[in-house]
């Protein structure tokens, strides 16, 4: 016989017996053993973090083309928009300019945040007349100072400095040394970190100058496979699994067409969205809904029900 | 009290839509239907069980700042301990989702349970993702800025900076916990009280269409 009932209604049919309370220990005391075994096993990753000290240290000449590139108004955060500043407009969903109507909310001018503000604290009268004449002089003046040493700089290979024999780069090579000396004695990180409030608890600025570096942030990265065309943030440092949540996430920065568009980050965003809400509303797809009696795997799932009634 | 009174009054309905809508067996029941007898039902509890577990853990690693696992192999071992309750809590969302869709457990008015538990899954993401955030090594830092132009795009990371690590902290650590454990209950209680729903085929309104 089969017994027909309404699943709205509250269950009249056969019962076993059953402890929740028993269940719910069991299953913590089972997932505990397991996360304990899995630690004592595999352990968790933890590669040190990075400052502006270890890249001044470590690739003095990224870090001298880097801060160059700062002030000639050449390097991501520079050209960034908000919610940093006002130099592009960003990313746009059609006609919704998402990112800019947010607005400036966290003010840096990469120029002043990563170099003229902290050169103008550090105890270097030579740095602070070069400070004094690169803010004397006019932004069209500034930029093709800048841009003449960062071009300089690129036909140097691995140079930190470059003679200025045409009198082209003003006070910018005395400006990027002196801070080449201030980051490479750790005074920089605290400059950058404490410049909003004593206590650091924001990061948000030498986090950027460091993600503005070619040579170092990234190289790291790619060599723990951390890098967007090799699944970027969901994967895990070392050897460890990745982050399983991110997966999808992940997956749309290495297919077509958000592979090679500028604008991926709106549309990854967007589609993930856009699929979480599918999600939410599969009770109310008609195709979607229908999908659990069409492909019968709640035959297996309650294979004994089933067999019972026969 | 009127019944038209009662229907205005505040504590009257909440009573009404919480304590009275459910027994107490729906809460703590020592009996099941007995369909509900296959390994998959398993992964729900499994998953609330990872849950105690990460909030159990965190609540250690809360104990002695954000720095101390770098240096302690103590602090470690719990930081481990939380990574992998991480994972498992995952793996276990995903398997308790996707059974529950094969069993196309939103019949009977069962909606809101679905709903829930979708939002349940998206906040973990958000949880999961900021305690990446404040792992104060190389892993954190790169994931800050990779995930900054994510937010940036959709104008949340205005409000939400994946580079303050303090914001971080104080949302992973107090007010993202908070919102999933509201909504984990929430959805727990929906499951309690419109009980586990029964196999398809002894649906009698499929055979109309309606759900």
């Amino acid at each position: 016989m089969v017994m027909k009932v309404d699943p709205s209604k509250k269950w009249s049919g056969p019962v076993r017996s059953y402890d929740i309370i028993k269940e719910g220990v069991i299953a913590v005391v089972v997932v505990a053993l397991l996360a304990a075994g899995l630690s004592l096993f595999f352990s968790s990753p933890d590669e040190k973090a990075v400052t502006l000290k270890s890249w001044a240290n470590t690739n003095a000449p990224d870090f001298v083309q880097t801060a160059t590139g700062e002030l000639a108004g050449t390097t991501t955060s520079a050209g960034y928009g908000a919610p940093y500043n006002h130099a592009a407009k960003g990313p746009t969903l059609g006609p919704l300019k998402l990112q800019d109507w947010a607005g400036v909310r966290i003010p840096v001018d990469p120029a002043t945040s990563f170099v003229t503000e902290p050169l103008a604290i550090f105890n270097d009268p030579a740095a602070n007349d070069a400070v004094a004449a690169w803010n004397a002089a006019s932004a069209d003046q500034q930029g093709k100072w800048a841009n003449a040493y960062a071009e300089a700089l690129g036909k140097a290979t691995d140079a930190v400095s470059v003679s200025d024999t045409a009198n082209a780069f003003g006070p910018v090579p005395d400006m990027v040394s002196a801070l080449l000396v201030m980051a490479k004695t750790g005074a920089l990180d605290g400059a950058l970190t404490t410049s909003d409030t004593p206590l650091p608890t924001n990061f948000t600025k030498p986090l950027l100058f460091l993600a503005d570096s070619e040579g170092y942030f990234g190289e790291l990265a790619a060599a723990q496979h951390l890098g967007g065309d090799q699944w970027g943030v969901m994967n895990e440092t070392g050897s460890w699994p990745g982050q399983s949540w991110l997966w999808l996430f992940s997956l749309w920065y290495q297919v077509e067409p958000f592979k090679s568009s500028g604008n991926a980050d709106t549309l990854v965003m967007t589609l993930m969205g856009f699929l979480t809400l599918c999600l939410a509303l599969f009770p109310v797809f008609p195709f979607i809904r229908k999908l659990p009696y069409k492909i019968p795997i709640h035959r297996l799932i309650w294979k004994k029900w089933y067999a019972r009634k026969l | 009290m009127s019944s038209s009174t009662a229907s205005k009054n505040w504590t009257a309905r909440l009573r009404k839509s919480t304590l009275e809508s459910m027994e107490p067996e729906d809460l703590l029941p020592d009996t099941q239907p007995a369909y509900v007898a296959s390994w998959i039902y398993v992964f729900g509890v499994l998953t609330i069980a990872a849950l105690v577990m990460l909030i159990a853990t965190g609540l250690v690693l809360t104990l002695e700042g954000p720095a101390w696992w770098h240096v302690s192999s103590v602090g470690h071992f719990w930081n481990s301990m939380h990574l992998w309750s991480v994972e498992l809590f995952f793996v276990f969302m995903v398997v308790h989702l996707w059974g529950k869709f094969w069993m196309a457990a939103w019949r009977g008015k069962r909606t809101a349970t679905w709903v829930t538990g979708v939002i349940a899954f998206m906040t973990s993401i958000v949880t999961a993702l900021t305690g990446y955030l404040i792992q104060t090594n190389f892993d954190s830092q790169w994931i800050a800025t990779e995930a900054k132009d994510g937010f940036n795009a959709m104008g949340i990371g205005a409000f939400f900076n994946t580079l303050n690590t303090g914001q971080a902290i104080l949302l992973h650590v107090a007010l993202l916990p908070l919102v999933v454990g509201v909504i984990v209950v929430w959805h727990i209680l929906l499951v309690r009280r419109k009980g586990v729903v029964p196999p398809i085929d002894n649906d009698a309104t499929i055979e109309g269409g309606a759900f």
